[in-house]
């Protein structure tokens, strides 16, 4: 028996990246599937609130001050061949997505209105309001809809199958509805799964954002990259850590310590509150740990900027400060804290998303691609500018999804038996069999997250980094061990999240392999025992290769550097 | 069949229903199962009815429900089938979506830069951009109900978003396609979806701006088109609402057929004493007059 699913190019995921990339292949001539584990427009890009950065020079602006401003933003640590790229090629894809039909805010002239965001000199931040993810994932699933491509829907990959010349083969995957596997075949696959955030707890990301994608592919070999560069987000709601967005401060707002200070003037006197977020997440939790914070957080004013701007530009901010910590954002300001929010780090690609290649030789694994937050440029290197991921999804989504078409007319068919599936159904039936116990998943997911939160946050050590290391391998085997109470087929969940829960543990393992690896501070990796960034010994990336019995094998890239050297960097 | 479980469990004031739930997820009874994502109202997953009306579980404070035993009762969405818990099949949902060919389709060639179009064009339109797709006005809609073939307040919201966005150049057959049967003119105006909408989309409200562009562009005259501008005329008329005329009117009173038909329902009404005492035809009203002003001055001012 053959399967029935065979596709030139299979996309994993249906945010941004995945459904951009499936259209870019689909107008490439491919035959595209899309795989997703929940609806397209239920994914996380969603989440994205402020906007998506482009220098228009109908503007006046230049595309190569956007790419200095993430230069800089990233540390030093962002490839700039890439960073060109994304700057150069901005303008065209915000003009594709007006033409698809983003409603992005409009100015008097009519024409697409720009708001300021933070590490960047203007204003070239273009928004729908304060939910722009959410407005342009609606937009792509409705282009997705006219394209009539094909979407498996709350289906689960397990594994990327590579064919016996070690190429990408397609994945296995069940359907979460039936509990059913199946081996999908593909010529290539994109990953484009978000990012990793509930490695975290509290996070601002979604339930969903359990690393999947990154997870997947570092077990089919594929090298990951600055996997130790994950960052906090300065605005986050105490709690659950929902993400109060950064075009609060684009608009205006203030950051106020418990003295009624605006601190950010001792810590980035030109910028502000506008400094790179790695900078303000640092000045925040030093006025909380020095003791002017309130309760763990700081606060963010808003009411300055008064009633009108804040309901027509940050409406859903206020729906959600009045929803979820009970704040009328006009009337008092909020509480807000550092959280985790981004994984800079992902799977290791070349500039069309490739895993990645080297003058045609597949340094990863070859007829794998990725997109998005899964992967790693490296783009945003140490610390990721505000409205540049969702521009990353686009632009890199756009590119990885033309050159997987371009790719899947050169090479044949993949061989590989369907039995190829079995290992995995085995593996979660032998999941579902095992006898009952006190443990559960979620207690194995609150232990990582609230482990990795401390040890790998906003500040790290080595004794608290080595201490989370120490803990990895018992959390792996209380995973190994426990048992899911739902044995049934039909839409089980708690299979659903004992798996994520093993990405998630892999994931852990390398981010805290690459943060203790590296031996300096750098962007949104700052220890407090090596306080300098070291551009003699650490201007490199960290890749991390899975050894075959499990464990994490480091290797190095150089930077690319093409017009900025790297100085000091000064907000 | 399906039933119903309880569940006791410690609250906090700030707990919302999506924490409880998931709480005995993690802690009584794993196999619960619901959709969920992004705890802030953002993702559109968690949609499900509690106490009886639809809504987000994640912005559904629990202390905010009305509740004199504390008995909090959640239920799967309504008008759609479930597939386990509170999940249920959405299938039915997008269908309707993908039957408005919800896509930007512009006419002319495509400019170099962008569309201009006024911000008093486009920015408002955000108001129904902001649709999550939680399909909580599907679940609580009564015409839906009764009638599966519905289109609903979420497909015609939808459609509204490209028939009021200045750059698409297909609202004509898009208002066509919504005078149909099944279409615009088949809400019956219960706001239920107005009531339940966590994200303030309005549906019924556009339902409504969408049969007034369809009047004023002139689409081919149906029961509901009539019932709206007779209702107008008769009150114009008589100041009052003259539900028998409204209806021949509405039905057409050369359709003398279907006139007929009301016949059993009309003497069941009588029998029961539910017919008005004036007769079935009304006479105008007292001061009339003040009220035709009102409709000129409306005329004039629009």
């Amino acid at each position: 028996m053959t399967t029935p699913y065979t596709f030139d190019v299979l996309v994993l995921g249906a945010g941004l990246a995945g459904m951009r990339a499936a259209l870019a292949a689909h107008e490439g001539g491919a035959k595209v599937a899309i795989l997703t584990k929940v609806h397209p427009v239920l994914s996380h890009s969603n989440a994205a609130q402020g906007g998506i950065n482009a220098a228009l020079t109908d503007r006046g602006d230049k595309w190569e001050d956007h790419a200095y401003d993430t230069v800089k933003g990233s540390d030093y640590l962002g490839d700039q061949d890439a960073i060109e790229i994304l700057a150069e090629e901005a303008g065209k894809d915000i003009l594709a997505l007006e033409h698809m039909g983003v409603i992005f805010n409009r100015n008097d002239e009519g024409r697409l209105g720009t708001r300021r965001f933070g590490g960047q000199k203007r204003a070239r931040t273009f928004f729908v309001s304060d939910f722009t993810g959410q407005a342009m994932l609606h937009v792509l699933y409705e282009q997705l809809m006219k394209a009539n491509l094909p979407v498996f829907e709350e289906w689960f990959a397990t594994s990327v199958v590579r064919d016996d010349d070690g190429r990408c083969a397609g994945v296995v995957a069940f359907e979460i509805r039936y509990g059913k596997f199946a081996f999908i075949k593909a010529k290539a696959v994109i990953i484009a799964a978000g990012g990793l955030g509930r490695v975290f707890e509290p996070s601002t990301n979604a339930m969903i954002c359990t690393g999947d994608g990154m997870a997947i592919a570092y077990r089919a070999g594929a090298p990951l990259m600055d996997m130790e560069m994950v960052q906090y987000h300065p605005t986050t709601l105490k709690g659950k850590g929902l993400l109060i967005t950064e075009a609060a401060r684009g608009e205006g707002a203030y950051l106020v310590n418990s003295e009624g200070e605006r601190f950010m003037e001792r810590y980035a006197p030109n910028m502000m509150e506008l400094a790179s977020r790695d900078v303000v997440s640092r000045a925040e939790q030093i006025e909380i740990n020095e003791g002017r914070g309130i309760n763990g957080c700081v606060l963010l004013d808003c009411r300055h900027l008064g009633k009108r701007l804040i309901q027509d530009r940050l409406g859903q901010i206020f729906e959600e400060a009045k929803s979820f910590a009970n704040i009328d954002l006009t009337e008092e300001p909020i509480p807000i804290r550092p959280g985790m929010h981004y994984s800079m780090g992902g799977i290791k690609t070349d500039v069309d998303g490739r895993s990645w290649d080297i003058q045609g030789n597949w340094e990863g694994v070859q007829g794998l691609f990725a997109a998005g937050e899964t992967a790693c440029l490296s783009l945003h290197g140490g610390n990721r500018l505000g409205a540049n991921s969702l521009l990353d999804t686009v632009v890199f989504g756009r590119r990885a999804g033309s050159c997987s078409a371009a790719y899947a007319q050169s090479v044949h068919t993949p061989r590989v038996s369907d039995s190829i599936s079995d290992q995995d159904r085995t593996m979660v039936q032998d999941l579902l069999r095992r006898p009952p116990q006190a443990d559960t998943v979620a207690a194995i997911r609150l232990d990582l997250g609230t482990t990795m939160n401390h040890h790998l946050g906003v500040f790290r050590d080595q004794e608290g980094m080595q201490a989370a290391q120490n803990i990895l391998p018992g959390l792996r085997d209380r995973w190994g061990r426990v048992a899911i109470h739902d044995k049934g087929q039909v839409f089980n969940t708690s299979l659903v999240r004992a798996l994520e829960l093993g990405m998630m543990l892999d994931c852990a393992e390398t981010i805290v392999f690459g943060a203790i690896t590296r031996k300096e501070s750098r962007g949104a990796h700052f220890r407090t025992d090596f306080i300098q960034r070291d551009d003699e010994n650490w201007l490199k990336h960290i890749l991390i290769y899975r050894n075959p019995d499990g464990r994490p094998r480091p290797d190095y890239l150089p930077v690319r550097i093409t017009q900025w050297e790297p100085q000091v960097r000064v907000y | 069949m399906p039933y119903f479980q309880e569940f006791t469990l410690e609250t906090e004031p700030s707990d919302t229903v999506l924490d409880a739930l998931i709480r005995i997820r993690e802690s009584v009874d794993e196999s619960l199962t619901l959709r969920c994502s992004c705890r802030g109202a953002i993702c559109g997953s968690c949609g499900m009815r509690i106490n009886g009306h639809a809504a987000l579980a994640c912005k559904t404070k629990l202390v905010s429900l009305e509740s004199s035993d504390a008995l909090v009762q959640v239920e799967p969405m309504n008008n759609m089938p479930v597939i386990k818990d509170l999940v249920t099949d959405m299938g039915g949902f997008w269908d309707k979506i993908r039957h408005v060919q919800p896509w930007l389709q512009p006419t002319g060639p495509t400019p170099d830069a962008e569309y201009l179009a006024s911000p008093e064009s486009m920015n408002h339109l955000t108001g129904v951009m902001g649709c999550i797709m939680c399909g909580a006005c599907v679940s609580d809609c009564a015409a839906l109900e009764v009638d599966h073939q519905f289109l609903g307040p979420a497909a015609l919201a939808k459609s509204y978003r490209f028939v009021a966005d200045p750059r698409d150049g297909a609202s004509a057959s898009r208002l066509l396609d919504l005078n149909k049967p099944n279409g615009m003119w088949d809400c019956t105006r219960c706001m239920e979806c107005i009531e339940v909408c966590p994200k303030g989309v309005g549906a019924m409200d556009r339902i409504m701006t969408l049969r007034a562009k369809g009047i004023g562009q002139g689409v081919p005259s149906t029961c509901g088109s009539r019932h709206a501008e007779v209702f107008a005329d008769l009150i114009e008329q008589k100041g009052r609402l003259d539900e028998p005329m409204l209806a021949m009117r509405t039905f057409g009173l050369g359709n003398i057929g279907h006139i007929l038909s009301f016949l059993p329902m009309t003497l069941r009404a009588l029998v029961r004493g539910k017919l008005p005492k004036s007769g079935p035809l009304h006479r105008a009203i007292p001061g009339i007059d003040r009220i035709r002003r009102l409709f000129r001055y409306m005329r004039n001012s629009t």
